[in-house]
């Protein structure tokens, strides 16, 4: 990668990673965030991660990109979980371990239909 | 996530119902979409809150102010003066009365949390924190670019003097000010510091920034040392905090390999290199001199002040040391400017404060809202009220610079002005909300045991008086206390404020001030009639030995 010298690189690297986001989101792809702060680790979210990383592989699922991210500040309901379907809001899972989080991979991240019991408003 | 700036409560309480309230809302509701606010301003009900005099009234968050009682042909003025052009329409402003201790309960609340102002939390818990293309996507390094391609170091400092920001590590020193301190300060070398130590009880504001927004620090500390004249910055960290640290290992490779750090940063012939230093687990090396002790290598304990870091800081040359939520304001500062930062809070104290909320609420978390919110706000909104309905008897703000707060105290706005002028400290930013059934002899015990064995035995009035101090508390808590204790507890608390060293010591003594000022009739009762009033001390009129 090529150092960034001007405000006019910054800007180009910015539109570049813009350009390849809008091409994951027109090309239909699916997107499952986990919160991996300590707070999240510590109430479970690599089991949550692996769960969700287990049922892609088997399920042979395409289109799905999964990342991770910090805390939101809402600890008590971690681990938590977020589903970005395209072209929709972002729903927000709470207390999500790995029997859920397969659950949701099955229910709403295949079958498009938000699981409803563990949606939370943040 | 969308992020509401506004929040309107209508009262539907029956009484307000009765008076016209559902013609109110249904007129916001229409107002709202005719200026075109519908998304920013969240709308909905609330019943329970006695202010019946004034109804149909209606109340508007982030500012708190209550109208009433309110027409529906008053509703295109209020949208107008209030949501749109964002002036308070005193004509309407109900008289002030004092809240009672009853909860206001929000039914219905629509979306987000509208108070909540994220700044410094902007990107955290939205955005990968490995990635920093994710960082460069959300105004990543925007600030640093525009700093490093048209602005000098003065303009910076004046910038933040501007912005009226003030430090988040306890103390609410003006940033600005701190940094012209060592701008004006001639050497060849200079630091900048990050104090990522964070051991308060309690508080994790620190660890979350680091942990989902690494690079925010990295792009803070780099203008920081712009500014200031440093090349040179060492992140001290929190030995614990693994995560974070290595996260923000990875994040300092990154913005290496894109150039963000390094040499001749943005072309402009600026250097700078950051380092990380793991802390070895001692509370005591959160304080600025015992923290650059540590750093060089020897024990942490706090340097006598003055002379103070700005110009004696690190191997003896101007440091600068800044706490890592104070550091993350300063790029939204620089993008937006010093106007943009003064919208939100309270004139004196303008941004965001970030705080972990624990204790016997129902709802315990990490929220970012206005300076200038009230105790009350953060417990009923936030926290969604006192747990199974009991009463709020006290809180106590963050650590070493925190307050005792007792309830009475709970509408004052939590800003540096307004606490300082009711002779309570805002601390860190962690909030312990205690209920009735606290014993302020138990928690002031717990808190002295804190500081007998953090205090680092430099000097003696914290050595010797928190061990003392400690020990009659736990004699009044067995029921063995006697008046002339009391005494003795006010003398130890003056001599550690008058005669200690460093923060640790100076403060140490405020739960025993705090306790005697505000709840000296439950430590008598403790005393005199042996009994605990809360049902939580022992009394069992042995001594019990302590180390
Ligand atoms: C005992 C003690 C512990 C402290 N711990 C911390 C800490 O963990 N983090 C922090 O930022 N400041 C801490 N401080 C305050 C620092 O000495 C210093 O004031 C602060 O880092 C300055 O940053 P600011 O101007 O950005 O607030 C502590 C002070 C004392 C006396
Ligand atoms: S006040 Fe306490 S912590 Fe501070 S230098 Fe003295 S002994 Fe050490």
């Amino acid at each position: 990668m090529n150092a960034i010298k001007s405000l006019d690189d910054l800007q180009k690297i910015r539109d570049a990673a813009l350009a390849k986001r809008k091409l994951g989101e027109t090309s239909g792809s699916k997107q499952v965030i986990v919160g991996m702060g300590t707070c999240g680790i510590a109430a479970g979210a690599r089991e949550t991660m692996k769960s969700v990383l287990d049922f892609i592989e088997a399920n042979n699922l395409e289109n799905v990109v999964v990342t991770q991210t910090g805390c939101i500040g809402l600890c008590e309901q971690e681990p938590i979980m977020q589903v970005v379907m395209p072209g929709q809001e972002k729903v927000t899972y709470g207390k999500v371990d790995a029997e859920v989080a397969k659950k949701i991979m099955k229910e709403h991240v295949t079958d498009g239909k938000v699981v409803q019991g563990n949606v939370i408003t943040i | 996530m969308k992020i509401k700036r506004s929040m309107v409560l209508v009262s539907s309480d029956p009484h307000s119902l009765d008076k016209g309230a559902e013609a109110v809302y249904q007129r916001f509701s229409e107002e709202l979409k005719a200026f075109d606010l519908s998304d920013e301003i969240s709308l909905s009900k609330i019943s329970d809150m006695e202010r019946s005099d004034v109804a149909p009234f209606v109340i508007v968050y982030p500012e708190a102010t209550v109208y009433g009682p309110v027409t529906p042909d008053d509703v295109h003025f209020l949208v107008e003066e209030h949501l749109f052009k964002g002036r308070i329409a005193t004509r309407l402003q109900a008289p002030t009365k004092e809240l009672t201790g009853k909860i206001a309960w929000l039914s219905a609340r629509s979306g987000t949390l509208p108070a909540e102002q994220r700044i410094v939390l902007e990107r955290a818990g939205v955005i990968d924190p490995d990635s920093i293309e994710d960082y460069i996507v959300h105004d990543g390094y925007q600030a640093l670019g525009k700093v490093l391609t048209g602005m000098s170091p003065t303009d910076v400092i004046e910038l933040l003097k501007q912005s009226g920001l003030k430090g988040r590590g306890g103390a609410g020193f003006p940033t600005g000010s701190k940094w012209q301190f060592v701008a004006g300060t001639k050497s060849e070398k200079k630091y900048v510091i990050c104090n990522a130590d964070e051991s308060e009880p309690g508080t994790f504001k620190d660890r979350l920034i680091l942990e989902g927004d690494p690079h925010s620090i990295i792009e803070a500390m780099t203008i920081a040392a712009y500014a200031v004249g440093a090349d040179e910055g060492y992140l001290y960290i929190r030995g614990e905090y693994a995560l974070a640290q290595a996260r923000l290992l990875k994040a300092i490779l990154q913005a290496k390999q894109m150039g963000f750090l390094g040499e001749n940063i943005f072309n402009s012939g600026f250097n700078f290199e950051l380092h990380v230093h793991g802390g070895a687990g001692a509370y005591v090396c959160g304080e600025e001199t015992a923290l650059i002790e540590s750093i060089e290598g020897k024990r942490g304990e706090p340097r006598p002040r003055p002379p103070y870091p700005t110009t004696n800081g690190l191997w003896d040359k101007p440091t600068l040391v800044n706490n890592v939520e104070t550091l993350a304001n300063v790029p939204p500062i620089i993008r937006n400017g010093a106007a943009w930062f003064k919208s939100f809070g309270t004139p004196t104290s303008p941004g965001t404060k970030v705080y972990t909320i624990m204790g016997n609420v129902n709802l315990t978390g990490l929220i970012e809202v206005p300076m200038g919110i009230t105790l009350r706000e953060v417990i009923t909104i936030y926290a969604r009220g006192m747990k199974d309905g009991k009463q709020l008897k006290l809180a106590q703000t963050g650590g070493s610079s925190g307050s005792i707060i007792p309830a009475r105290l709970q509408d004052t706005p939590m800003d540096y002005d307004s606490y300082a002028k009711a002779g309570v400290s805002m601390g860190s930013g962690a909030l312990l909300i205690c209920n009735e059934d606290t014993c302020v002899v138990d928690l002031a015990k717990v808190l002295l045991n804190f500081f007998r064995f953090e205090s680092c035995g430099k000097c003696n009035p914290c050595r010797i008086g928190n061990q003392r101090a400690f020990q009659i508390l736990t004699n009044i808590s067995e029921g063995l206390g006697s008046m002339n204790d009391i005494d003795a507890l006010q003398d130890i608390s003056k001599w550690l404020f008058e005669m200690s060293n460093c923060g640790l010591g100076q403060t140490a003594g405020s739960p025993i001030k705090d306790i005697l000022n505000h709840f000296r009739e439950e430590v008598e009762a403790h005393i005199q009639q042996k009994e605990c009033p809360a049902g939580v001390c022992a009394m069992s009129g042995k001594s019990t030995q302590t180390v």
